[in-house]
């Protein structure tokens, strides 16, 4: 009986300085963030928490499977994707508002390599000399798909098939190039921008459909002000100054 | 729609896994039990509590440090210097490293078990009738701890079927290399190509009650070993 009360004093304890821990303040909206735009988001939540004194909090994943949540009732008010299909089909499915959606930046894709010899232009793929080349998983991830195209485009998708290894969005494509798992990937630009070294080829714009990402609200997000505010803070001048230093072009 | 073909290679690929991972869990695991359940070994526990670290620690602890380990900065990407690679991350051979560690503790307990469950005396017996350890070993510990291997194997292969965290972090979806059964069926979640999650889906439900029905009526069996 003494162990129990024990026990039970020590979990209410915890319990309690838990709760007291910073950051439990509640969300005024939930934004569900393609993994590419989680540095530029961040910094333009923060901007946009000042000037409107609101909490934002994001949710971040590859663009395909932030869908499959908000198909089955997650809790987003605002969805920025890294593609423009995945919104219209998530508009025209009855899971988001199809008058709010709109491009909210043009991502870009880039080769990169932690080694500052590796990566040079696109010799780089038709040479092939490397073990592994991390991108995101296709099918899921707008960048995965450009990367392929891109492949494809220089005619090495075929040579270079056995060397891909996949992440499950931008996010950990990055991370195995970040580990030296991987020598080279396909990433974002977004991803680098503040990262001198390594070497990179911004793959030029030809070889890929480009990744125009649009925003959009949800249905849950339909009457939320907080959210709607959100979209338009991010359609204005400060935000497009933190895209551009991402290194999306504005749209 | 699709061809069920598509659906083969994760599923074969999966089982060859848990096929090799399960022997090889059997012939290190049994040692290990073993010393376990006979050792008097004061650190002995200390021990027990290593091998069974996964059953607490998310799989995404171990996939982070498995993909340090087998990078180009870590052992993995000397041994693979050996013939030329950089990394032993991506491969089935790593998928086997990780299921061996993560499943250790479900092969290992069993075991153990069965071998502390029929005592010191059927040894003893053995002694006394001039049989040597190694003899021991095989004629007596292992025949009796017969349900222990068997929910151990079971155990272990089932947990490398149902593992997904470690090969996530490690695998790197690679068609008929990493991709196993658990990724494929997230990637068509992912996808919203969900017939083929729900045969996959469907079909470890289907394996997962077979696999707990068949652990208990072993369970039961090692109970009566007790009595």
């Amino acid at each position: 009986m003494t162990v129990w009360n024990r026990f039970a004093g020590l979990a209410s304890a915890v319990a309690l300085s838990i709760a007291l821990l910073p950051g439990a303040q509640a969300a005024d909206v939930n934004i569900a963030v393609a993994a590419n735009f989680t540095d530029a988001v961040k910094e333009i939540g923060t901007a946009w928490e000042k000037t409107s004194g609101l909490k934002a909090v994001f949710s971040f994943g590859a663009t395909g499977a932030l869908f499959t949540q908000i198909s089955q009732g997650a809790p987003f008010e605002v969805f920025l994707s890294a593609d423009q299909a995945t919104v219209t089909k998530a508009g025209a499915e009855g899971h988001a508002v199809a008058s709010t959606q709109y491009t909210y930046a043009i991502g870009k894709l880039v080769l990169f390599s932690k080694n500052k010899d590796a990566v040079k232009g696109e010799q780089t793929l038709k040479d092939a000399k490397f073990d592994k080349i991390s991108i995101a998983a296709p099918n899921a991830a707008p960048y995965g798909a450009a990367a392929v195209e891109t492949m494809k485009a220089l005619g090495v998708y075929e040579k270079l098939r056995p060397k891909i290894v996949e992440g499950q969005n931008i996010t950990q494509a990055y991370q195995f190039v970040e580990t030296g798992n991987a020598e080279v990937g396909f990433i974002a630009l977004s991803q680098i921008v503040t990262n001198t070294d390594g070497s990179r080829w911004l793959v030029d714009q030809k070889y890929y459909t480009p990744i125009k990402q649009d925003a959009v609200l949800t249905k849950k997000g339909e009457s939320a002000a907080a959210a709607r505010d959100f979209l338009a803070f991010l359609r204005g001048p400060e935000a497009k100054a933190v895209k551009e230093k991402f290194g999306y072009a504005a749209d | 729609m699709f061809e069920l073909s598509e659906l083969w290679p994760p599923i074969r690929l999966t089982l060859t896994l848990a096929a090799i991972a399960t022997v090889t869990l059997l012939i290190v695991g049994t040692p290990i039990a073993w010393w376990l359940a006979r050792s008097k070994a004061k650190w002995k526990e200390a021990v027990a509590t290593v091998v069974a670290l996964p059953l607490v620690l998310p799989p995404t602890v171990i996939g982070f440090y498995l993909l340090i380990f087998l990078g180009p900065n870590g052992p993995g990407g000397a041994i693979a210097g050996l013939w030329g690679g950089r990394t032993l991350a991506f491969t089935f051979e790593a998928l086997i490293l990780g299921s061996v560690l993560y499943s250790m503790p479900f092969v290992v307990q069993p075991i153990r078990n069965a071998f502390e469950a029929f005592g010191e005396r059927p040894l003893e017996a053995a002694a006394t009738l001039r049989a040597t350890p190694w003899n021991t070993f095989w004629t007596v510990a292992v025949p009796l701890a017969r349900p222990g291997f068997m929910t151990g194997a079971v155990l272990g292969f089932a947990h490398t079927v149902g593992e997904f965290g470690v090969v996530l972090m490690i695998g790197g979806n690679i068609p008929g290399q990493t991709k196993v059964l658990s990724i494929a069926i997230y990637d068509y979640v992912e996808t919203l190509r969900w017939a083929q999650a729900h045969i996959l889906a469907g079909g470890m439900l289907i394996f997962a009650f077979v696999v707990i029905l068949s652990m208990l009526v072993l369970e039961k069996r090692i109970g009566k070993l007790k009595q």
